[in-house]
């Protein structure tokens, strides 16, 4: 912690009682505990206004929780308690520590309040972020040392999987993962991310994603296709039988001559069989 | 001084088992088959009946995977001599040890496709001892062990689904470094077999990757040849009568 503290340009006194708070706020936000999927967006998309273009109507307290992220709160620092109105202290610690208190009576709106709006501003705009060059670019790091974790799948080998969201709105469902290789979705592994939402990552990203960098669709092509088949002492369930095959369909591939006839019929529209 | 020796691997053996019975007297210790499911890493095994274990008839063919096969039975059954016990070196028991869990995989690999064996494992199923299912669109659905070999040392146990018949790898390492001999290639399918109301109905939804609300053009079209694919099998399965509207059919 102490290294980056120093590191940072920070635009406040030294005035942090090590009350595990970093500096500036996205980095303190990305390396927090199950926040292992957000990659770090930069100020200057930020502070673009066109990248931010109808989010102030879905996010309350906008403009505070825009200024909390690009650490330019300074001005509007408010206690946690609402009755705290005294005006006696002048600022201290105006760099995000909860322990300032408030200048300002009008809004007088609940710190934590603020941080929620501006943990879902953050999320909103990571999922823009995340379907720039410069995003994608950060996000197949991450994609590349496994941060999202690998396929759970047996016969994937260990792919490494894309988060992704069902939904663009927030509060419709958590985030998702996306394997290449299967094309399937699963759920994160770890209980930490199981109420991540997934409007975080949006519903584009791993289609982005897969069409940026083509040379992922090529390699998850030449990957061996196999498949499991139950068995009982090496025979296989009957049809017939309640318990026989039913789902190989999910996981086949067209092979014979007359399987690639039929999937050139199925290029925009499933035909009757 | 070989006393203390005894004392001291019952007590390594004794650390995680969940009674506190700290075997003061040494004349009541707990059961080998419990110390050994009691111990974390351990939740996928059921215990197997002594009485199944010293049945020689279910034992055939297993003579040869440890030395001193009759002593290792004795002494999972905990029926070994204790003079036995007491004249062995520290390294011999530890051999024992070793070759005791490995025998209970390779027995257990059998009872859990017995009657019995697989009543014990219905339980554990249901309590969703082995897991449940990743995959999104399974809901939850509670996975089964099993082996892709029936020799053990090729293979780490694996999971199967139900729902989407596919195979899955432990989220834990603590199980996905079990061999997977200890639950035998046929298991999910004796059990199934066994327990047809067991067997969900298969969901048929997909994920297609979209870019605002467009679906991947490839992903797609594979996605609609799979989906003819299954059509295909349903009315095959429909010209042999076959209720798709039950267990086993597809959820709607």
């Amino acid at each position: 912690m102490s290294t980056e503290y120093i590191e940072a340009p920070s635009h406040s006194a030294l005035s942090d009682e090590d009350s595990g708070t970093y500096d500036e706020w996205i980095p303190s936000f990305c390396s927090r505990f199950g926040h292992e999927y957000f990659c770090e967006v930069p100020h200057e998309f930020i502070e673009d206004d066109f990248n931010l273009t109808s989010l102030a109507q879905e996010v309350p307290h906008y403009r505070k929780a825009l200024d909390m992220i690009l650490d330019l709160e300074d001005i509007s620092d408010d206690e946690e308690d609402e009755e705290e109105e005294e005006e006696d202290q002048d600022m201290l610690g105006e760099n995000g520590s909860q322990n300032s208190s408030s200048k300002r009576k009008p809004p007088i709106v609940n710190r934590s309040i603020i941080e929620h709006a501006a943990e879902q501003l953050y999320g909103l705009i990571h999922a823009r972020y995340i379907l720039t060059k410069q995003g994608l670019q950060s996000m197949a790091e991450k994609f590349d040392h496994k941060e999202f974790g690998i396929c759970p799948r047996y016969h994937c080998s260990g792919m490494q999987l894309l988060p992704c969201g069902l939904s663009d709105t927030i509060g419709k469902y958590t985030v998702r993962l996306y394997c290449p290789s299967c094309q399937d979705i699963y759920l994160p592994q770890s209980s930490r991310f199981l109420c991540l939402e997934g409007a975080f990552w949006g519903t584009s990203f791993p289609g982005v994603f897969l069409k940026h960098f083509k040379e992922l669709e090529e390699y998850v092509e030449r990957k061996t296709k196999e498949t499991y088949e139950l068995k009982v002492f090496g025979f296989r369930i009957n049809d017939r039988a309640v318990s026989g095959q039913r789902m190989k369909w999910l996981r086949q591939y067209p092979s014979t001559d007359e399987e690639w006839a039929d999937f050139a019929k199925c290029e925009f529209e499933t035909p009757s069989v | 001084m070989e006393r203390s020796t005894e004392e001291h691997v019952e007590d390594e053996s004794m650390e995680v088992g969940e009674e506190e019975a700290a075997s003061e007297s040494s004349e009541y210790v707990e059961m080998w088959i419990d110390v050994f499911l009691g111990r974390k890493g351990n939740e996928y095994f059921c215990d197997i009946d002594p009485e199944y274990i010293t049945d020689r008839f279910n034992l055939i063919n297993l003579q040869k995977s440890v030395s001193k096969f009759s002593q290792v039975v004795q002494y999972i059954v905990d029926d070994l001599d204790e003079n036995v016990l007491e004249s062995m070196s520290h390294s011999r028991l530890e051999q024992l040890e070793s070759d005791a869990r490995k025998f209970y995989g390779l027995i257990h690999a059998r009872y859990i496709i017995t009657i019995k064996g697989l009543q014990k494992m219905l339980d554990k199923y249901k309590d969703a001892d082995f897991g449940r299912c990743p995959r999104v669109y399974c809901n939850y659905q509670p996975l089964l062990p099993v082996g892709l070999h029936d020799q053990p040392g090729i293979d780490c146990v694996k999971l199967y689904c139900p729902s989407c018949e596919d195979l899955y790898v432990p989220k834990s390492s603590r199980h996905s470094s079990i061999d997977g001999a200890f639950f035998g290639t046929s298991f999910p399918g004796m059990f199934l077999q066994a327990y047809p109301d067991m067997v969900p109905k298969h969901p048929t939804k997909r994920y297609v990757p979209k870019i605002f609300g467009f679906e991947l053009h490839k992903q797609a079209q594979l996605a609609r040849w799979q989906e003819l694919q299954r059509l295909k099998l349903v009315e095959r399965l429909d010209k042999l009568q076959i209720d798709m509207s039950k267990n086993g059919g597809y959820a709607t």
